[in-house]
């Protein structure tokens, strides 16, 4: 419990260290930023959906280990895939990290990041870009989510 | 003619394990190692001297104060005005009625900025602070200025993390109201030259605020000798309980302003024509204060007055310096905030580490420490960086718990590079 090195496992740092798809796509149907106000990290995810399929995927951004590698991977795994299975995955993840479904149930590469469950203040991060794509999903302008209420932007 | 004996003017020492025993909270494990608090510029943890002083009041003589003419009544107001007086002298302020209790120090700047700085504001006039304040030395003259088209005229911070007594000199005009400036920055540990900048202020006519929250924990402070007009500080960062702070005002200057929130406990008399004010330091202290932390923040200034602020101040000045040593030789890590005068606070970032996986590393090693903006976006984005790891030293801390720091920084650098 609560080694970081748990937390932080090979898969996690590799992502960090070189983010996959870290680029603004082109054409770009959908976009949205994850912003965490506390500790001032930004995703902005870009997405080409064309007949409701993600075509392609791409994110940029400034932020902790957590989120980049959860940005990476998410980019990683929505490639080519509908956007309800998009949806629908990204129910099924943040289910489990809530610890509300069996863990690592059709997560595939994500499940190294249900490790964040043990670490509660680190829920926001491993969330952030998964916010942004719900956020994209939903708006086909550009939005700004947040992970955290006003109160905690201090 | 002989000189000084220099043991004589020498601070006393601080004798840091017997201080430890004081502070129940720090005999903890965290994650299976011993806790390594360095979270202090956040909040400081209580002494048992605090909590029994707060304690006690509920067990033994609550009541509401100012009002009662029951037993308990009288004992509670006695308390809650001899903390007034402790912070008074703490302080070295001329008057009793010179300390207003306030939720915080937030809400002390805030006070300021309603009562004494609002009414004097037309368009066009300016409120001056420098780059390194936090939020709430900011938020609330720029809410000010929004309302009465005054303008907020920053004094800019160098690489260092320091201001220039001629950089506040020249932007000082004959439009300046106030002057808000911190005298310990939280980001950057930079300690100011308050003093100075009141002098400057005052041959011009202008007042200064000094926000004084992480001043007060870490050296002896003489608002006389600084000569502020309004100093604020709060307790919780002092070792005393949250939810109160402390306003000190110059007398002629309370006596001129408006109280900020009305209710009870700040008149004289009331009828529906017409409300006659109290006089300071009540007609700024409207509903029932925070009786049992006011007395908690009075047994806090015991304890540290008690343990000598100039015994404090060089334990942490020693700690900063050991830190400031073992952190920059980790390679790959930039201190932010290289200010020649100092005080207790170490930020820093990692070429490859983000503050808060270096915070979550720490936490495993039980070393607390804040990542995050620490309230001062302004200085994060002066120096580029979105946000720093901060160390921030107590009276309680040890070189040996610098060492614990130093080696978890170490291994994120293992880890992340």
């Amino acid at each position: 419990m609560n080694d970081p090195a748990a937390l932080y496992q090979r898969v996690v740092l590799d992502h960090n260290r070189a983010p996959r798809n870290f680029r603004v796509v082109q054409p770009c149907t959908h976009h949205a930023e994850g912003l965490n106000p506390v500790c001032g990290d930004r995703i902005t995810l870009y997405l080409d959906v064309r007949n409701a399929r993600i075509e392609d995927i791409g994110f940029q951004g400034d932020a902790c280990a957590i989120a980049t590698a959860s940005a990476s991977l998410l980019t990683d795994v929505l490639r080519q895939r509908s956007a309800a299975e998009a949806r629908a995955l990204a129910r099924a993840f943040e289910q489990q990290l809530a610890g509300h479904a069996n863990e690592g149930d059709g997560l595939g590469p994500l499940q190294p990041l249900l490790r964040v469950r043990e670490y509660p203040g680190r829920l926001k991060c491993v969330l952030l870009p998964w916010r942004a794509l719900e956020a994209a999903l939903n708006g086909d302008v550009a939005h700004t989510v947040s992970t955290e209420t006003d109160a905690d932007a201090g | 003619m002989s000189a000084p004996d220099p043991l004589l003017r020498a601070a006393p020492r601080l004798d840091v394990e017997r201080v430890r025993e004081d502070f129940p909270i720090l005999r903890q494990q965290v994650h299976g190692k011993p806790l390594v608090y360095l979270d202090n510029g956040a909040s400081a943890q209580k002494p048992q001297q605090v909590i029994e002083a707060v304690t006690r009041c509920y067990r033994e003589y609550y009541s509401n104060i100012h009002r009662g003419i029951h037993m308990l009544s009288q004992t509670a107001t006695a308390a809650f005005e001899e903390a007034r007086g402790k912070v008074a002298r703490f302080l070295n302020a001329p008057s009793e009625k010179e300390i207003i209790f306030t939720r915080g120090c937030t809400e002390a700047i805030n006070l300021v900025a309603y009562s004494y700085v609002r009414p004097r504001l037309r368009a066009g006039d300016e409120i001056l602070i420098s780059a390194m304040e936090h939020h709430s030395n900011i938020v609330p003259w720029q809410i000010l200025c929004e309302e009465t088209g005054a303008k907020l005229v920053v004094v800019p911070i160098s690489d260092a993390g320091e201001i220039s007594l001629e950089d506040v000199e020249s932007r000082i005009t004959e439009r300046t109201r106030i002057v808000g400036i911190m005298q310990v920055s939280n980001a950057l540990g930079t300690i100011n030259p308050v003093r100075e900048i009141v002098r400057i202020a005052h041959a011009r006519g202008v007042a200064v605020l000094v926000d004084g929250a992480q001043a007060v924990p870490r050296m002896a402070v003489d608002v006389q000798d600084i000569g502020a007009d309004f100093y604020a500080f709060s307790s919780h960062k002092l070792y005393g309980p949250t939810g109160v702070g402390v306003l000190y005002g110059r007398l002629d200057l309370l006596k001129t302003m408006p109280p900020w929130q009305g209710g009870g406990d700040m008149i004289r008399s009331v009828s529906f024509e017409r409300t006659e004010f109290a006089e300071p330091p009540a007609r700024f202290e409207a509903g029932t204060p925070n009786i049992a932390g006011v007395i908690g923040l009075g047994a806090a200034v015991d304890y540290v007055t008690a343990l000598d602020l100039r015994a404090i101040e060089a334990h942490e000045a020693d700690l900063l310096r050991y830190a400031t040593e073992l952190v920059s030789e980790i390679p790959g890590v930039r201190i932010i905030g290289t200010a020649a005068e100092k005080a207790g606070v170490l930020s820093f970032v990692m070429e490859d580490a983000h503050p808060h996986d270096i915070g979550t590393i720490l936490d495993g090693d039980g070393v607390a420490i804040r990542s995050g903006h620490h309230c001062a976006q302004p200085v994060m984005q002066r120096f580029g960086i979105p946000a720093t790891a901060r160390a921030s030293f107590g009276l309680y801390n040890t070189r040996v718990e610098v060492e614990q720091l130093a080696a978890s920084i170490r291994k994120v650098r293992d880890l992340f590079a």
